[in-house]
């Protein structure tokens, strides 16, 4: 071999050499969360997450539930959207929950799950949700994850700022995001400053079964009415509201609502809008809503229309409300575990301004008054202020505690995770979120007891963080470990629909309290069929009504004819299973709404209207046991007016 | 019998009543799809579920493979073993009472006969549910298998584990008969030496 060859082979060696260490350094990109950070949010097989975290699905309408930290997905609890997957919205027992005062709404918008409290603590006894485009709020039994009541909010549009909570539930509150005509009328857009108004709405919670009805409504200013927070401790009988477009521009509010250097939060005495109300000051106002709940024993939901709601104007109850000037069309407003502070995030600015509930008080009782808006009276806004936060990022939207003295604020448009110091307003930490992150959410982070070990950052934007999956991607959630003295980012994981806000409690508040099945001698549906010796047919002019019962592993009855084409028909499928995590399911070809998905010791109902004539198949949809494939049955669908009768076996 | 020994007998004898409270036995069966587990009791005048609805659960398993349902109204012992229990006691104590050697020796002979003929009875019922099986409803027939449960100890059957042990009222009802054995052979012993 000469000498150039030797050169040659040695270049090339080199080269590939060299090409080889670049391919390795490429596939060798430093991975954020390291050995420890997977360490840190590994569940075994087996082991249980330490939190329940939910969720709102934003433009899907419902929840899910995820486990904290490993981010895993348990569950999406239907609320406001159709679910064909177990029959929610449409089988006859659910379908009434999505009744409002604009017929039956399938889908719905939801932003703020709201886990209820017991001395400004998460109790894990409810979990409320807002509907945004159609004004509703619903609250989830924790029990069974089921959607138990769904209330709808009259003279609102849009319930943005909903559904926050008082120190122990008494109350959750809801705010109008669009100021409407109030009553609605037909009137021009451009008379907004004169016919548009806002209300502030106050749900009450019985404390036993959790039943929701509109106490009060605020009659307000016609502004944008934005997020909200109960007060807690010292503020404990206070509710705090954000606006914005305090300008009351009706078009391209973009530039039109962004003029003011500072829009307002409302701070609102609801314990004495009780005394108000003790006194005769609510007036009976027109207000349609629906009113949708279910009724345990039966399993049904049960609906109500209401014509009226009690009313209150500020006019006539001095005191009730004060604006706090807050810089800038401010979105969050959030009062840390001490019921001291009120941070309202200016979303337009780089500041966070913290108002303190004690100034609040002295410059009321000072009269520090330096306007009014509506008749509403405006407070000093150096006489409230206990501090800004600068240099905050820019956007600074939500911010939640971790309760030993440090605050979160996310900043949407530099999009970050800001840590700052409650008392002196210095930054402390900061890190970046993938990507535009909206709200975060500490597991009791807006309470009076955060468990502040873990931080969720819930982002608008995921662009390259996962797999993709064209146009359309999932949302992403990242995990931030912020036991520390620097936050750390431990998980990135996707998410069902649009997460904006999230709760998260310790797993044992929950966990041992859920239902598994439902007890058969407590089933008081009045179509259920307790034994399967009961099971029949009947008809009924043109109503067939289905007498069914499932259990390992077949219908009774599973032939039935004499159907004609013409008939309703209802399924009515009662599960006799006493075994948990043994739901059977019910689909019936040819019927145009969904599949029944039946608890053990539950009963659902189907509707069918056969159109063709045939003999048509159902079958159980959930793989329920060795011999599920054998769980069917047919239908026998003769002509109208046909002598076949009804029978089967 | 000395006052000391008649006591003891008396003693031992009421632990009898435990068995109308407890239950004599316990067969629990364990598979993946069951990790809480899945147990029914075998009580005096009852059979039952360990926990809520576990007979019946026990029963959908069983019909898989054929077995008879358990039906406890269906049972005859669960009538007669509670006056045979009664019986026992009561006539344990007039032998405590009496005192008489020889009548403590015909009550051992009784309780003997009937704790014997018990188990012969739960083997017998055990064979009868493991053996004669429906295959002409069975989804499941597994040529020359049978589903015997054991009286006492561990057996797989397919993919269920089933353990069968006496529970509270059978330990006791065991302890009460070993008193009465010790009682007599020590008193046995006693009346030798003197």
């Amino acid at each position: 071999m000469n000498k150039t060859m030797i050169r040659v082979v040695g270049l090339l060696l080199a080269i590939a050499t060299f090409l080889l260490i670049a391919e390795c350094a490429k596939k060798d990109k430093p991975l954020l969360g390291s050995g420890d950070a997977a360490s840190a949010v590994y569940v075994a097989p087996g082991d249980y997450d330490e939190y329940y975290a939910f969720t709102s699905g934003g433009f899907s309408g419902q929840i899910g539930v995820y486990g904290l930290p490993s981010g895993r997905l348990f569950k999406q609890i239907p609320v406001f959207s159709l679910f064909p997957e177990n029959g929610y919205g449409f089988n006859e027992e659910t379908k009434d929950m999505l009744k409002t005062s604009f017929g039956h709404i399938p889908w719905d918008d939801s932003h703020h799950p709201q886990l209820s409290q017991t001395d400004g603590v998460p109790d894990g006894r409810w979990i409320f949700i807002n509907g945004n485009n159609t004004p509703r709020v619903a609250r989830i039994d924790l029990r069974n994850f089921e959607t138990d009541e769904i209330i709808e909010i009259p003279n609102s549009g849009g319930n943005h700022g909903s559904p926050f909570i008082t120190q122990n539930s008494e109350y959750v509150v809801a705010s109008t995001r669009f100021s409407v005509p109030i009553p609605q009328a037909d009137v021009s857009i451009d008379s907004y400053k004169e016919n548009f108004h806002g209300t502030l709405s106050f749900i009450k919670v019985n404390p036993d079964d959790g039943h929701m009805n509109i106490e009060f409504q605020i009659l307000v200013p016609g502004f944008d009415y934005d997020l909200a927070s109960g007060g807690k401790g010292p503020s404990h009988g206070w509710a705090f509201f954000t606006s914005y477009n305090t300008e009351q521009a009706n078009t391209l509010l973009e530039v039109n609502a962004s003029r003011n250097d500072k829009d307002f939060i409302a701070a609102v005495n609801w314990k004495l809008a009780e005394e108000y109300l003790a006194q005769g000051k609510g007036k009976q106002k027109p207000g349609k809503y629906s009113h949708n709940y279910m009724n345990h024993d039966t399993h049904s939901s049960v609906s109500k229309m209401h014509k009226t709601v009690t009313v209150l104007d500020p006019a006539d109850c001095p005191g009730l409300i004060y604006y706090l000037p807050t810089p800038k069309s401010p979105h969050g407003v959030d009062v840390d575990p001490s019921g001291e502070y009120i941070v309202g995030g200016g979303k337009l600015a780089a500041v966070v301004s913290v108002h303190s509930f004690s100034k609040m008080l002295k410059a009321i009782e000072d009269g520090k008054i330096i306007g009014e808006a509506g008749g509403i009276p405006i407070l000093d806004y150096d006489a409230t202020i206990a501090g800004e936060v600068t240099n905050v990022g820019l956007g600074p939207l939500h911010t939640q505690f971790d309760g030993k003295g440090y605050a979160y604020t996310s900043a949407f448009i530099t999009s970050e995770v800001v840590k700052w110091k409650l008392g002196t307003w210095e930054i402390v930490d900061r890190i970046p979120s993938y990507y535009s992150i909206g709200h975060l959410m500490i597991p009791g982070g807006d309470s009076r007891k955060p468990w502040g070990k873990y931080l969720v950052a819930l982002n608008k934007m995921t662009k390259d963080r996962y797999l993709s999956t064209g146009p359309e991607l999932a949302h992403a959630a990242q995990l931030i470990d912020i036991s520390g003295e620097k936050m750390k980012l431990l998980l990135d994981f996707p998410t069902i629909g649009e997460p904006h806000y999230a709760q998260a409690i310790p797993a044992e508040l929950i966990h041992p309290k859920t239902t598994k099945i439902y007890k058969l001698e407590d089933n008081q549906h009045p179509y259920a069929t307790t034994r399967e010796a009961e099971a029949r047919v009947e008809r009924k002019g043109n109503v067939v009504h289905v007498y069914m019962t499932t259990i390992r592993t077949h219908f009774k009855p599973d032939n039935i004819e004499g159907i004609q084409v013409g008939d309703v028909v209802y399924f009515h499928v009662t599960n006799l299973e006493q075994d948990w995590d043994i739901p059977h399911g019910f689909a019936m070809q040819g019927a145009k709404n969904s599949e029944l998905l039946v608890m053990p010791g539950a009963t659902n109902t189907l509707r069918w209207e056969p159109e063709q004539v045939g003999v048509f198949p159902f079958y159980c949809t959930d793989f329920c046991s060795a011999l599920h494939q054998e769980m069917q049955g047919y239908v026998r669908v003769s002509p109208k007016g046909s002598k076949v009768p009804i029978s089967f076996k | 019998m000395n006052n000391r020994f008649r006591w003891i007998l008396a003693a031992g004898t009421l632990l009898l009543a435990g068995t109308f409270i407890f239950p004599l036995w316990s067969i629990t069966v364990e598979a993946p799809q069951y990790p809480e587990g899945l147990g029914i009791y075998i009580r005096i005048n009852a059979v039952d579920g360990q926990h809520p609805h576990d007979l019946k659960n026990l029963n959908l398993v069983n019909h898989y493979i054929g077995m008879k349902e358990i039906v406890p109204e269906s049972i005859p012992e669960l009538k007669f073993m509670p006056p045979i229990v009664a019986f026992l006691m009561l006539s344990g104590l007039l032998v405590a009472w009496k005192g008489g050697q020889r009548l403590l020796y015909i009550w051992l002979g009784i309780f003997t006969l009937f704790a014997i003929a018990g188990l012969i009875d739960f083997y017998l019922w055990n064979y009868d549910f493991g053996h004669n099986l429906d295959t002409e409803h069975a989804a499941i027939t597994i040529e020359g298998m049978t589903y015997q449960p054991p009286i006492f100890g561990t057996k797989t059957m397919l993919n269920f584990v089933t353990t069968s042990l006496p529970s509270g009222g059978g330990i006791l009802a065991f302890g009460s008969i070993l008193v009465g054995y010790v009682v007599a052979f020590l008193n046995r012993k006693e009346r030798k030496t003197s």
